[in-house]
């Protein structure tokens, strides 16, 4: 087996720079990756394109790299939790490209499986179809969307072996699987690196020829953002 | 009138057993209360979840089990996660039968408005998008005028659309009205003392009413 292996977050990220587009798996604060996050807050790479579903919250996740104004531009489906987001939108320091969340994952897949752009009818008849191609099919109008292209994909995975194979835990899967196979380099971030053999083939869910790097991760805070609870 | 759990109470009763229901955010994620006992109703949160249970107990709360309101959950018996691809996936093929959600303006041939106030808010689309853009079956929830006592129910609509030509049915706390195919507002019901004469002041789009208007059961 290819090992894939780097020491930490630090290493996995040294040839990140500046103005490279990046995605981002998580959906809210589930399933972010934590530790890349922290390391490219100290690298203090600037004017990134990041592609994420949210936008973090005012201190944390991706609203850490807002804080310190790394991100140029964002492409996000909802960022609604994020006070700081929404002022540097408002007042035009930051670009932001609202896309619906079905065609942010369908964008992904298409890049990880090697085709060039999809149809959809999200958003057909809405402002998000501005200048795009609308193709009827079947007597239904449908807009072609483009595969991502980015430079890195920064995704974070419940178990890892050394090549690279992830396994995710409940709903912090979202967009990581598909964004694992959407960057030019993917960088897994796992809670638990294994040796190759100690996971079940059958139940990998990325393949590790997706990933280019994985490291164990450290210190997860894995915050809430709404808890919600029941009485006995 | 009804107050927002009446609204969801309501649109309980247009759930079919043995159907796939999405619920957005705000008074459809109330509907989840009043679905009826030994339905077998399977409810699809779009982050990836189909078989979402309710809230854990307190202590019970699992950071990587939310719900697309970013909300703790739990899952049930039968549940079965996926990737936010195949999430849309199965919106998109319509294997989803019936999506519940707010909006902000609605008109009168069914285009909805939920995302953005230009200049004032953008919170952006999230899924919705993709659900009214799929759907078979979209029940919007919502109060029948604005804070500023302006009708939602509209000729068309002012703000940035979400999807046109979609919504099938509206329930507010006045009336439940269904959007027909060649336009207009019908009257189905009458919210429990709200006469026809206070549904007509708050709707500005085309109200189409044919004889007795019945009050509505809940």
């Amino acid at each position: 087996m290819i090992n894939k292996t780097v020491k930490d977050a630090d290493e996995a990220i040294r040839d990140l720079a500046d103005g490279m587009t990046i995605m981002f798996g998580g959906f809210g604060l589930c399933g972010i990756p934590e530790n890349c996050i922290s390391a490219l807050v100290k690298k203090g790479v600037k004017n990134l394109t990041c592609i994420s579903n949210n936008a973090g919250v005012d201190d944390f996740g991706i609203g850490l790299m807002l804080h310190q104004r790394q991100v140029k531009k964002m492409i996000s489906s909802y960022v609604g939790e994020n006070a700081e987001f929404e002022r540097q939108l408002l007042s035009g320091e930051l670009e932001v490209e609202l896309i619906p969340q079905g065609t942010l994952a369908t964008r992904c897949l298409a890049a990880g499986y090697g085709m060039p752009a999809i149809y959809t009818p999200a958003g057909v008849g809405t402002e998000v179809a501005e200048g795009k191609e609308v193709r009827n099919f079947n007597g239904k109008d449908y807009l072609m969307e483009m595969a991502f292209d980015a430079d890195f994909a920064l995704v974070k995975a419940w178990k890892g072996d050394t090549a690279g194979n992830l396994i995710f835990r409940s709903t912090s899967r979202n967009f990581n699987p598909i964004m694992a196979m959407a960057g030019k380099i993917t960088i897994a971030e796992v809670e638990e690196l294994v040796e190759p053999g100690e996971l079940n083939p059958d139940h990998i869910h990325t393949p590790g020829i997706y990933v280019h790097r994985i490291f164990q991760g450290k210190n997860y805070q894995k915050r809430i953002e709404q808890r919600t609870v029941r009485n006995r | 009138m009804l107050d927002k759990e009446g609204i969801a109470k309501r649109i309980a009763k247009e759930i079919n057993d043995g159907s796939y229901v999405n619920l957005g955010i705000g008074i459809p994620t109330l509907v989840a209360n009043y679905i009826p006992a030994g339905f077998n109703v399977v409810l699809q949160s779009e982050n990836g979840l189909l078989g979402m249970g309710p809230f854990p107990y307190d202590g019970e709360e699992d950071a990587d089990l939310i719900n697309a309101g970013k909300q703790t959950i739990t899952t049930l018996p039968g549940s079965a996660v996926f990737d936010s691809a195949m999430s849309f996936g199965m919106i998109r093929a319509q294997k989803v039968d019936l999506t519940i959600l707010g909006a902000m303006e609605v008109s009168e041939n069914g285009d909805i408005a939920n995302w953005k106030i230009p200049g004032k808010m953008v919170k952006g689309m999230g899924g919705a998008m993709d659900l009214v853009a799929s759907a078979k079956n979209i029940i919007v929830a919502m109060q029948h005028v604005n804070k500023a006592g302006e009708s939602k129910l509209l000729p068309a609509c002012s703000l940035p659309l979400t999807g046109v030509r979609c919504v099938k049915k509206i329930v507010t706390e006045l009336a439940v009205l269904s959007v027909l195919p060649e336009g207009g507002f019908k009257l189905e019901e009458r919210a429990p003392g709200v006469s026809v004469d206070q549904i007509k002041q708050a709707t500005a789009g085309k109200l189409i009413i044919e004889g007795e208007i019945p009050e509505m059961v809940v």
